[in-house]
């Protein structure tokens, strides 16, 4: 579904990631891993359009986005949950929802926006309870909760989702990763980008482990989840 | 009928006072849309104003297009030169700081006002008011008719836009490229047209400000730095990027302008706002109705 090819990327005059080839094949969760400043945001970022310099290739189904930006990127059916949970603070939680319909908000797709967010309140009851409430004043795992349910009202086929972990306390880290594995169980393609290499292994099909802006491994997680360089470096020994 | 000489000039005074006030709550009301899309003030928002009265006394005067017809054209005309300034000023600069892009403004108004100057001349125009001049006298208090149509047209304005913003998708997605401009790309959002609409809609607003204005105070070319002024300060005083604290920023402004140049002097009329201005930056830099808290993190 998504095939990226020799990607680099970066803010100044050097890359933070270099040459960088991955595939996300369809219904599956691959997950990048990696230390901090491992390159992991930026490649998230050059994927889904927020970062424009770059160079490479990006396929998404078959056609290349690699100049497109993130506003049209999102159209194609490709969603990315930024990192730091950055939703619209100031605005409500039912305003945030509505507004990942944006792009197709009509009439004649009412009753579609209507079951979306009926399914994405279904999957985080406590949004439905918040629906009122200004966003900024939700904890963290709830706004961890909203910019997931306000990227699945986009009409994704492929989620990207940027440290879905991070600051978040252990039991809600838990429920994010059901939820990740709900999201895939009803056929939704997912890149997984984490620090927390071995929950993110867990539910991987597939993860490359990224140092200095470098793909250094690659293999199915369950192998990778015994790998002895990976179990040292990533999984405390 | 006894009067009250003293009584009735106060009064004369705040009715006068929240005309202008009303004026100047629809410039900082066009601060506002721009600076709560981009954080960039558009200086060039008081250029908006003179065009909307000089557009309208080419049309309705020299045209001689009926006031119905005359109205919509104008607005439309200046609402056209702030989707220009956008394109040819704001949208072409590269790599753009905020300081930048409010230069970019003040290059765009002395500019607008260069050529307002080559096609107008530099004398004072004057409109026929909406309906006559016939003042109503209630007490003893004169008010034009014009003064209602300008505080009808700041409530007009006031509420289309609260509607806008908070019911409409459109005006959601504005305050979303406010809020969070990634975030807004992510949900599909294209920030440049946000910001060209923010343009269009102040641009629009400043021309109404500017068709209602005309009757009462006349209108020249170099009034668009003074009003911009008197605008700013509106919209400081309340409260930047706040709604309801332009409106109350503007009246507010005007009334101080109104009563200090009934009862102390007139000729520091302009000195006054500027002290406001002053005395609330040093006080109170996130104005009236402003959040603290928010303010901090604002880079103006």
């Amino acid at each position: 579904m998504l095939e990226i090819e020799k990607l680099s990327a970066g803010y100044g005059p050097i890359p933070a990631i270099r040459e960088i080839s991955l595939t996300v094949p369809e219904g599956r969760v691959v997950s990048i891993i990696g230390a901090n400043g491992a390159g992991k945001s930026t490649l998230l970022k050059a994927v889904s359009g927020l970062n424009a310099n770059k160079s490479g290739c990006i396929l998404f189904q078959g056609r290349n986005i690699t100049g497109l930006g993130a506003d049209r990127i999102v159209g194609l059916g490709l969603s990315q949950v930024a990192e730091g949970r950055q939703i619209f603070a100031h605005m409500s939680v039912a305003d945030n929802i509505q507004l990942g319909a944006y792009l197709y908000y009509r009439r004649r797709h009412r009753a579609e926006i209507k079951e979306r967010s009926d399914q994405v309140y279904a999957m985080f009851p406590i949004l439905a309870k918040r629906a009122k409430q200004i966003a900024g004043t939700l904890s963290g795992g709830e706004q961890q909760m909203l910019a997931i349910g306000r990227a699945l009202m986009t009409r994704p086929k492929l989620l990207l989702l940027d440290e879905p972990s991070m600051g978040l306390a252990p039991i809600v880290v838990q429920e994010i990763f059901q939820t990740i594995e709900t999201l895939n169980g009803m056929g939704m393609t997912i890149l997984l980008v984490e620090q927390n290499a071995r929950a993110a292994l867990q539910i991987a099909d597939f993860a490359y482990v990224l140092e200095t802006g470098q793909v250094v491994l690659k293999g199915p997680a369950a192998q990778l989840l015994n790998d002895p360089k990976v179990k040292a470096a990533y999984l405390g020994g | 009928m006894e009067t009250f000489p003293f009584l009735n000039q106060l009064l004369q005074f705040l009715v006068t006072g929240l005309t202008v006030g009303a004026i100047y709550a629809m410039v900082a009301i066009g601060f506002n849309i721009i600076y709560n899309v981009t954080e960039i003030i558009n200086l060039a928002q008081g250029e908006f104003v003179m065009l909307g009265g000089l557009v309208m006394v080419s049309v309705h005067t020299s045209l001689g297009l009926p006031l119905l017809l005359a109205f919509p054209v104008t607005v439309l005309v200046v609402t056209l030169v702030g989707v220009l300034l956008d394109r040819l000023a704001i949208r072409p600069i590269r790599k753009p700081s905020v300081m930048t892009l409010i230069i970019a403004t003040v290059a765009a108004s002395i500019i607008i006002k260069g050529l307002a100057m080559i096609i107008w001349g530099k004398s004072p125009y004057d409109l026929p008011a909406f309906s006559g001049r016939t003042p109503i006298d209630i007490g003893g208090v004169i008010i034009q008719p014009q003064y209602l149509w300008v505080i009808g047209f700041l409530v007009a304005v006031a509420v289309g836009l609260t509607l806008f913003f908070n019911r409409t998708i459109l005006g959601k997605a504005m305050g979303a490229c406010a809020d969070n401009p990634d975030a807004a790309r992510l949900v599909g959002i294209n920030v440049r047209h946000m910001v060209l609409l923010s343009f269009a809609l102040s641009a629009a607003i400043g021309a109404v400000a500017g068709l209602t204005l005309t009757p009462i105070a006349l209108m020249d070319y170099d009034r668009g730095a003074m009003l911009a002024i008197k605008g700013f300060g509106a919209a400081i005083l309340g409260g930047l990027g706040s709604f309801p604290g332009a409106i109350l920023g503007g009246l507010i402004l005007g009334l101080i302008e109104s009563l200090s140049a009934g009862m102390l002097a007139s000729g520091y009329k302009d000195a006054y706002a500027l002290i406001i201005l002053l005395a609330v930056l040093f006080i109170r830099p996130s104005g009236i109705l402003g959040n603290l808290e928010v303010t901090r993190f604002k880079r103006f």
